[in-house]
């Protein structure tokens, strides 16, 4: 039962993030995000985290996939124009690429994933209080790290939306943008109430 | 007749409890429309809809007449009429979308009944709570499967491929994610006082509606009464979430036309508002379980006082009917004030809503967030 339902709900997250990578259609390509999502909430379930799951269905199958659609529709993105590669952009995906590449490496190789005492890890996702304690213990760093990276990408819309208000098209995009900066303090000002 | 119902397989008495909610919340939201229209024309000074009637049954003296002048059997011929009536696809469509909207809508409305308890019964002094489950997130799981519902409005909007559904897709994104946030903030002070320091942490609602039927002047407040900037700002943004009138930007029929729903007629319309019905009826037991005390019926007055007052402490049967009506009851007050404000206060503006949502709720509810921490933290082990 339980392997069916992974193999499941593996398959489906797997299929429709390829949908989301591949479908042309803007509109087409975040619902295959929202489900899956939820797909991997789905798996976040049979782990027992039901926190994690829940958490991820509210935040972002909830509300950021939605402010997704919302930029899509307004901006009115019918098809996507092929994406060309060249200079900072090219240098950009490449070192990204090569970080990805380096950092599953680096973890299928030396990695300790297989040390983790695995009876540890389900208390951690699946209770309220286990969870923000392993918060603010454990995981103090990493979680002030993430902050300081979304306030950082925060200020960064904010700069780079202001400098196209001149022509329409700038405005659409710094509304947009101004809407993702909004959402981005949202979530982190619910993130800091969850906890 | 228990033997019969234990023997069964959990899945299967899963199935059976579930379809039963489910064919007491269909109607109930069903008649809601109903409600609506009989509530706005009394409001207006109107008698309303009293003329539909089913020949033979409407001779009955007096109960035929009567039930005539409530209106109950226009709500049947609506029923019938949306189930017969052509269901109308525009050629401009996308028709995998259109299609999907309506069943998006309806599903997570229902969904969200399974972590809602409606009712309680006695075991000897224990007081059992009665729902579909007992989660332990029971509100942030509620929260996350109506957070899905705005995928309805915002593809019917998409998907209907014109521009007054557009809008109103574009709308409800924007309001329902401006909104999210002030309700979740607002509930948290609710949990700080229920949770306390120490014990494991939890996010039911039973044990929200058991912390206010304890014993003691403090035990038995109701939570509206401790804590009504909470109530007032999770009201409003239910009213926002659910898309009621003065929020109701997404259909907005002065300047959309019909918002998302413009282009939907039928079944797949009355699907639509079946589910805001839904929403609304849901939205409305989660407050009477937060605020309003849940199955206690009055404050200071729990449910195991009442059952020994009136006498039927001893048959937990009579005791859960008397508890569900008590929040039934409650809820069907709520249902009533969101028709009652539809009729009072005149829709705001787009504007107004994002600034009310954005400038107003949230600096407010963070703010009351603040001073629940700061009092609960100084009060909480004097009580």
């Amino acid at each position: 039962m339980l392997d069916t339902l992974f193999i499941t709900f593996a398959t489906f997250a797997l299929l429709f993030a390829l949908g989301a990578v591949l479908s042309p259609n803007a509109i087409n390509a975040a619902l295959c995000f929202l489900l899956c999502l939820v797909s991997v909430a789905g798996l976040f379930v049979l782990l027992e985290a039901y926190l994690l799951a829940v958490l991820l269905v509210l935040v972002y199958a909830g509300a950021v996939v939605a402010l997704f659609l919302f930029i899509i529709m307004l901006l009115d993105l019918k098809e996507v124009s092929a994406w060309k590669l060249r200079g900072v952009s090219a240098l950009a995906s490449v070192a990204g690429a090569g970080l990805l590449v380096a950092g599953v490496l680096a973890v299928a190789t030396r990695g300790q994933l297989d040390s983790l005492p695995l009876a540890a890890m389900p208390a951690l996702g699946a209770d309220l209080k286990a969870y923000a304690h392993a918060l603010f213990t454990t995981y103090l760093l990493p979680v002030q790290l993430m902050g300081f990276l979304l306030l950082i990408a925060m200020l960064g819309v904010i700069v780079l939306s202001k400098k196209f208000t001149a022509d329409a098209a700038g405005v659409a995009a710094g509304d947009g943008s101004a809407a993702q900066a909004n959402l981005g303090a949202a979530a982190s000002t619910l993130e800091e109430a969850r906890k | 007749m228990i033997e019969f119902w234990t023997s069964l397989s959990p899945l299967l008495q899963g199935v059976i409890k579930g379809l039963a909610v489910i064919a007491v919340i269909f109607p109930l939201a069903g008649a809601g429309s109903m409600a609506e229209r009989k509530v706005s024309a009394w409001i207006q000074g109107r008698p309303g809809p009293n003329r539909a009637a089913i020949p033979w049954l409407v001779k009955i003296p007096v109960i035929g007449r009567v039930l005539q002048r409530l209106g109950l059997f226009q709500l049947l011929a609506d029923g019938l009429k949306f189930f017969f009536k052509e269901d109308p696809v525009p050629g401009h469509v996308n028709k995998f979308y259109f299609f999907l909207a309506p069943a998006v809508a309806l599903i997570p409305a229902l969904t969200t009944v399974v972590a809602v308890p409606f009712g309680a019964w006695l075991d000897g002094d224990a007081v059992v709570p009665i729902g579909l489950a007992n989660v332990d997130l029971g509100l942030l799981a509620v929260f996350a499967v109506s957070s899905l519902g705005v995928y309805a409005l915002i593809l019917a909007g998409w998907a209907s491929n014109s521009k007054y559904p557009f809008l109103g897709g574009v709308r409800a994104s924007a309001q329902f994610i401006s909104y999210e946030l002030s309700m979740t903030l607002s509930v948290l002070p609710v949990f700080l006082w229920v949770n306390e320091p120490g014990l494991r942490g939890s996010l039911s609602l039973a044990r929200v509606v058991e912390f206010q039927s304890q014993p003691g002047f403090w035990g038995g407040t109701w939570f509206l009464f401790t804590m009504p900037v909470c109530a007032l700002v999770f009201l409003v943004a239910l009213f926002a979430e659910t898309n009621r009138q003065p929020f109701d930007m997404p259909e907005s029929e002065a300047d959309l036309v019909g918002g998302f729903h413009t282009e939907y007629g039928a079944f797949k319309w009355a699907i639509f508002f079946v589910a805001e019905y839904a929403h609304m009826i849901v939205g409305s037991g989660i407050f009477t379980l937060l605020f309003l005390g849940g199955w206690n019926p009055l404050p200071w007055v729990s449910l195991a006082d009442f059952a020994a007052l009136i006498g039927i402490a001893g048959s937990p049967l009579l005791v859960g009917v008397v508890s569900i009506a008590i929040f039934l009851l409650k809820v069907l007050f709520l249902i009533f004030f969101f028709m009652w404000v539809r009729w009072t206060v005149p829709r705001f503006r787009y504007d107004q809503v994002m600034v009310l949502g954005w400038q107003k709720l949230l600096p407010l509810s963070i703010a009351n967030l603040f001073i629940y921490l700061i009092a609960i933290a100084l009060l909480q082990p004097r009580l």
